[in-house]
This record gives C-alpha cells, sequence and structure tokens, in this order.
C-alpha cells in the first residue's frame, strides 16, 4: 500500500540562527525510515512521467522501488546506470523544474521527494567501505578532457568505463569546477565532491591539475603530438560580467566568483587560511540567481549584515526557491526593484555604500520576463563596506582564442551539435561552455552524451 | 610537484629559484608569469617569469619577501617542491618591429625587466637598459642587463649605487640628449611606473607598463586583477599583464594593491615568528 501522505518527509536541517553562523552543511539528509516512508510514495506509475524531467533520464521509480525494499545499493546501481555524480545532483539539481515537477503526486500535494532520495541512496552507498572496483579492459585509445566540472567528469567516467585511457586537465590546483570553487562546502561538502573525483580515478582516469589547455598546452598540441585522438572542451562560463558603473574598481568590491573562490577553493574562511577575505559589516549582493545566494550566505556566515539587491520582484527570482527560503531564514534581506547605479568611496578607496535606483515592472522582455524600468529620479543609498557583483558569467575565451578552426557564438559559447561535436574533427563540448552559465545536471548530460559521440566517433575511425 | 632545483640570494630580500617545470618552460615568453603554491593549503601568489630554459626543462623566478607566503617560499630550499606551479599565463611582451627601446626597471621590478631586455637584445633590437634601487645592497642582475644592454645606466635614491637619482630623472637625460626610443617598456613600483608614463607622455613615446595586480586563478576567472585602462575595465591575467602606461588608472591600481596590506603584514609577521620558534 502506498504512503498517501500529502507532503514530503521534511529534511532535518540545521537551524537557522545556527548554521547561518558555521559552514557545515545545511541539510541533514533523510534517516533510513525517513527514506523508506518517502520512497513509499512512489505510484510507480507505468509511464514514468518523472523520467522525462531528468536530463540524464534516471530510472527513477526504479530506483525509489528499491529503496522502499530496504535494498540501497541496488538503488545506487540503478542510479548510476545513468548519472555520474549522483551524491552532487541529489544536493544540488532543482528538482522542482525537473523530474519532480512531473511527478503526479505533485498534482495534488507534494511531489515525492526525489532529489532527497537520489541523495540518501549516494550518500549510504558512500559511506560504506571502499570496494574494490574493477578497472576496465583498456582500448588502447586516448581521449582528453578538458575541465574537471561536472561535464567534464561526467564525459571522462563514461570514457574510462568503455576502456578509453582518459586525461583530464584542470586549470586549477584542485579538481572539480565549480563543484570546488563555486559552490560553498553548507550545501555541497567538498569530501563529497573529492570522494566523485576519486571514484573516476579508481576507473583509470588521469587528472593533471594545474594545466591551462590555450597557454600550457593547446588542443593542437594535445592532437598532433601526444596522441589524443578526441577531446572534449568542458571548461565552463567562468568569466564574471560587471555592472560597468562607477566605482566598480574599488576595494572592497568582487565578483561572486572571487569571493567564492576565495572562500571555497581557498577555504578563506577558516582561522588560518593563507588566503584574506573581506565579507565587511554591510554587504550588498547584486542579483539573484543561485549564485547570489551563494555568496550572501557566505557573507552572512563570515558576520555581515547582508543585503541582496534585484532589480525585478520576488516572482522573477532566477533562484531556486529553497535556496531563496533558506537564505531569508538565515537573516538575509532583500530590496527588490533595486539596480545599482554607483559604488561611492571613502576617502581610502574603499566601497560606502551603493546608490540605487527604484525600479518597477513593465512589458515582458525577450527572456519572457517583466522587463524592470527605472523610475525618474527615484535613488537612494544603500550604506555597505562590501559589494558582491553576482550578475553572471561568460565562457572563457582562452580556448577559443588558442584553438584553429573552433566556432564560437557572438557571446562566447562554443556552437557544437546536438552530440557535442564543434567545428572541428574530433573535438566535442558541452556544459556552460555551449550553453553559458546553466546547471550541474545539464552539464553532466551533455557530458554523457558527448562520450557516447566520442566513442561512436574513434570506433569508426 | 615542482622542485627547486636552484636557490640563490640576490640581496637580503630578493631570491633567485629555478623550478622544475618542463610544460611551462615549453612555453614560457617574457612578459608572462606563473602562479605558485608553496603548500597544500598555500594562498596562490602570481610572480613573472624571470627566465625559463626549455631543454633543461626549468623556469626562473625571483621573489622579494614581503608577505607570509613569500617569507615561506624563501625558507624552502633546494630538493624541496612546490606544492603548484602554473603558467604561463598572460601575454608575452609585444617585440615585433621594434628598433630602439628603453627599459626602465626599478626594485625587484628588474628581475621582470630583464627577460625582456634580454629577448629584444637577441632579437637586434637597440636596448637601453635603465635600473633603480635604493641602495647597494638592493641591486640585482647588473651584469645580467650590462651584457643585454647596448647602454646600461644604474641609478640609486642614496647614490651608493651608480649616480643619485631616479629612473626619470635618468630617462629623461637620455631623451633630452637626443636618444630616440620607439617604446618605453617600464617594469617596478607603481609610483615608479606612473612617473615614468608621465614623463614619456609628455614625449609621445609609446610606453608599455607590467602590472602585477592581486591575482586568484590568474585565468580570467575572478576578476580580482581588474584595473581600468583607457577608461575601460581590463584583466591583467588574460588581457595583460602589459598595458599602454599612458592609458593605465595607476591611482586605482595602487589603491586595489593594498586592499589586503593589513592582512599581509600580520601574515607576514606570523610566518617570521613560526620560523623563529622553528630554529
Amino acid at each position: 500500500m502506498p504512503n498517501m501522505s500529502l507532503v514530503k518527509n521534511e529534511m532535518p536541517v540545521q537551524a537557522p540562527d545556527v548554521r547561518n553562523k558555521n559552514f557545515s552543511e545545511v541539510a541533514l539528509g533523510y534517516t533510513e525510515e525517513q527514506a523508506i516512508d518517502e520512497a513509499k510514495r512512489c505510484l510507480n506509475c507505468k509511464n514514468k512521467p518523472c523520467v522525462t524531467g531528468c536530463p540524464v533520464q534516471i530510472d527513477i521509480p526504479a530506483f525509489i522501488a528499491k529503496v522502499a525494499e530496504g535494498d540501497f545499493e541496488e538503488a545506487y546501481k540503478i542510479i548510476t546506470k545513468s548519472s555520474s555524480l549522483p551524491a552532487v545532483c541529489g544536493r544540488v539539481c532543482p528538482q522542482e523544474t525537473q523530474c519532480e515537477s512531473k511527478c503526479v503526486r505533485g498534482k495534488k500535494g507534494e511531489p515525492v521527494a526525489i532529489g532527497r532520495l537520489e541523495r540518501y541512496v549516494a550518500d549510504r552507498h558512500n559511506a560504506l567501505a571502499e570496494t574494490a572496483v574493477e578497472k576496465p579492459v583498456p582500448n588502447g585509445h586516448k581521449v582528453a578532457v578538458i575541465g574537471s566540472g561536472p561535464s567534464g567528469l561526467a564525459c571522462a567516467g563514461d570514457l574510462a568505463k568503455k576502456g578509453y585511457d582518459v586525461t583530464v586537465f584542470e586549470a586549477l590546483h584542485l579538481a572539480g569546477g565549480v563543484l570546488s570553487y563555486g559552490i560553498p562546502e553548507f550545501r555541497l561538502p567538498k569530501t563529497i565532491v573529492q570522494k566523485e573525483i576519486e571514484g573516476l580515478k579508481a576507473l583509470g582516469v588521469t587528472i593533471e591539475t594545474n594545466t591551462v589547455v590555450g597557454k600550457t598546452v593547446s588542443i593542437d598540441e594535445l592532437m598532433k603530438y601526444e596522441g589524443f585522438e578526441s577531446v572534449f572542451i568542458g571548461s565552463g562560463a567562468g568569466l564574471p560580467r560587471f555592472m560597468k558603473i562607477p566605482g566598480e574598481n574599488l576595494n572592497g568590491v568582487y565578483s561572486a566568483n572571487e569571493f567564492l573562490t576565495r572562500i571555497n577553493l581557498m577555504k578563506a574562511y577558516k582561522p588560518d587560511s593563507a588566503t584574506p577575505i573581506n565579507a565587511g559589516t554591510k554587504a550588498v549582493i547584486v542579483g539573484g540567481g543561485n549564485v547570489a545566494m551563494d555568496a550572501a550566505r557566505c557573507a552572512k556566515r563570515l558576520g555581515a549584515d547582508v543585503t541582496i539587491v534585484y532589480r525585478r520582484t520576488e516572482n522573477e527570482l532566477p533562484a531556486r526557491a529553497e535556496e531563496v527560503e533558506h537564505a531569508k531564514e538565515e537573516g538575509i534581506n532583500f530590496r527588490f526593484l533595486t539596480n545599482p547605479t554607483e559604488i561611492t568611496a571613502t576617502e581610502k578607496g574603499w566601497v560606502k555604500g551603493v546608490i540605487c535606483q527604484q525600479m518597477e515592472l513593465s512589458e515582458p522582455d525577450a527572456s519572457g520576463r517583466a522587463k524592470p524600468v527605472p523610475v525618474k529620479d527615484a535613488y537612494f543609498e544603500i550604506e555597505a563596506d562590501c559589494v558582491i557583483m553576482s550578475i553572471g558569467t561568460s565562457p572563457n575565451p582562452l580556448i577559443k582564442s588558442t584553438t584553429d578552426g573552433l566556432d564560437t557564438q557572438k557571446w562566447g559559447g562554443i556552437i557544437a551539435d546536438e552530440n557535442g561535436l564543434t567545428s572541428r574533427e574530433g573535438v566535442y563540448a558541452g556544459g556552460d561552455a555551449v550553453t553559458g552559465a546553466a546547471t550541474v545536471i545539464l552539464a553532466m548530460g551533455a557530458g554523457k552524451k558527448a562520450a557516447a559521440a566520442i566513442d561512436e566517433y574513434i570506433q569508426n575511425k | 610537484m615542482f622542485e627547486i632545483l636552484e636557490k640563490k640570494s640576490l640581496n637580503p630580500t630578493v631570491t633567485l629559484m629555478k623550478i622544475n617545470a618542463p610544460r611551462v618552460a615549453k612555453k614560457a615568453e617574457p612578459g608572462q608569469f606563473i602562479i605558485l603554491r608553496t603548500d597544500s593549503e598555500g594562498e596562490r601568489i602570481p610572480l613573472t617569469i624571470a627566465d625559463y630554459d626549455r631543454s633543461a626543462g626549468t623556469v626562473t623566478i625571483i621573489f622579494q619577501i614581503v608577505g607570509g607566503t613569500t617569507e615561506k617560499l624563501n625558507h624552502m630550499n633546494e630538493g624541496d617542491c612546490l606544492h603548484d606551479f602554473v603558467g604561463p599565463l598572460g601575454r608575452a611582451t609585444e617585440t615585433e618591429g621594434l628598433k630602439k627601446v628603453a627599459v626602465v626597471g626599478g626594485g625587484v621590478g628588474c628581475a621582470i625587466a630583464y627577460p625582456v631586455a634580454k629577448k629584444l637584445h637577441e632579437l637586434g633590437v637597440e636596448v637601453h637598459s635603465i635600473v633603480g634601487f635604493r641602495n647597494k645592497d638592493l641591486v640585482i642582475l647588473e651584469n645580467e642587463f650590462r651584457n643585454a644592454s647596448s647602454k646600461f645606466v644604474l641609478m640609486s635614491d642614496d647614490g651608493t649605487a651608480g649616480e643619485k637619482g631616479l629612473v626619470t630623472d635618468a630617462l629623461k637625460k637620455l631623451i633630452d640628449s637626443g636618444e630616440k626610443y620607439d617604446r618605453v617598456i617600464t617594469i617596478g613600483p607603481l609610483i615608479m611606473m606612473k612617473f615614468v608614463c608621465r614623463l614619456t607622455k609628455e614625449y609621445e613615446i609609446p610606453t608599455v607598463a607590467s602590472m602585477n595586480p592581486i591575482m586568484i586563478d590568474g585565468t580570467g576567472m575572478c576578476g580580482g586583477c581588474r584595473l581600468t585602462v583607457g577608461g575601460e575595465t581590463k584583466f591583467a591575467c588574460v588581457d595583460g599583464p602589459e598595458f599602454d602606461g599612458h592609458l593605465i588608472d595607476f591611482d586605482e591600481a595602487m589603491a586595489r594593491g593594498a586592499s589586503y596590506r593589513e592582512f599581509e603584514r600580520k601574515a607576514h609577521e606570523d610566518a617570521c615568528n613560526l620560523f623563529k620558534e622553528v630554529k
């Protein structure tokens, strides 16, 4: 008999006024009882609408059925047939717009908590004693993967399982891409990311950190001199945008990328860190996406009084509802219909405040969202000693500018077909480098697709 | 891991290290930089490449001990390994079409100015090197510069080495004596570069200045190294580190460079105390 409760089993979390002072994970995960109880809410629909909402088509009802039976390892096996990073995706996927949005139980009441169950299954598996991974039989072909973020890791994993000799090149000193430098510890513990990477290494994947493709070595050199038959570009969208308003280069103004990299990659939040950070006493975060929420919640944990300014209203916030909710609970202020026009300075060249213009909504723009327009002469200043610009990122031009014949869009995204093939033979691309900033799961899906296409390409050569 | 193959003290606060880094050595050009970390918990610091040997696979760095990380680095010895060493980053110095160049270096900036002078000299460009230091104890690479220049002027603040005065005095004198440079390349403290650029602007001599701002990733990802050049924001790591000296907002660069001065001073003190305890 299914569990007909209209609501999800609630996820235990750290209390807001406790967690906003530490960097430990906010959500604590289901207990076994909660997981089984939640799994029993699944009706095991024959047509599996949830699967259509999953970018990597995990057989969701099948894994949930195994959870309901208490066979968690089998559930894990089902998930990993389709997903390379279940412990990561269970945490950071926007399930509410993907699998869970299609769940029949969501029509009346809340959908099955698919994400929480995925997380439970992955965590439970990861807590098991290490089982020796069987290395696939080498097939003698070499593939290079550029970037060790979600798309690169997914691509590398799938190719390694097929016996390819895969080398992942990472520009930073640590693998993981945005999972390591971008998403904070309290949302995605770094031990989980490193565990997934260790898993890939156990499959035989080589990870070369400290290698900037386009500088240290070029794609052409990798293919010509180092024997790589195919290359996958998963270099992400890491170039921060600024507003181009006066005062943006003052001391105390960060891009969200810099602020988060200092905290997540360089561990600047730890008192003994060699890398400095300055969240000030009053921090203003500009933007309304998930990255803005992450930056705001980090600044709060570093002791600042935090305000997020966003030029539209709460209804248009691009961040996940859950992230907005968490931010609010933690005491972060929101000022909607507010657009910075200038950052003011102290005599010593530090941020003193942010002059903002009042906005109002008008007709929908190209993105389909109501367009914010300025209210004439309605300016006000918000006091601040730290400003974090979180208004998006674009793909890094480094690879394009050093790879002959690699076509890109005007805005910098690499042009690739649905299987990831670029304008260069044997060169594939996927993830944010192609689409512009999107989600972990979409990048992972693109990496997997490209892996299949690369396999076909090499086998038919 | 990147082994320190050679370590040499150039003066009490400036050290040279030759690092085993074949991939970097293969691609390095004058004007580019690397980023290193001393240990697994270390901060990332950028240092401009002072020299390289492609066949030996080595890259030479020269650094001044100014903060916690450089203090730690200076306590490492031949045989020790740097945890991370990535590069070459940034754009190389443009040398095309140059016939006569004045290279103006100051302090530890001379370590970066030298490979530029050397490369130009090898290309057959007439190089005049003007280098300045506070006093004779701080002079570095004097012979190297002499060998790479057809004219060499050494300046010191107190007159204990070469002539007494500033590099701008020497440069002005040369220009006024009729030397015609098609470019001035300046590398050193921001305040020095600011005044070199102010001088050459008066004489309308194209000038590039090599910037060394605060940086994390060095690939364009963080924007921490941004500066204003001709009213536009540029990232020193990917757009530079060399820029048109007449367009750089040096005052802003100086303010940004001081962002973490207090933290840095404290980190240096802590590192010094730590090494004292160890002794």
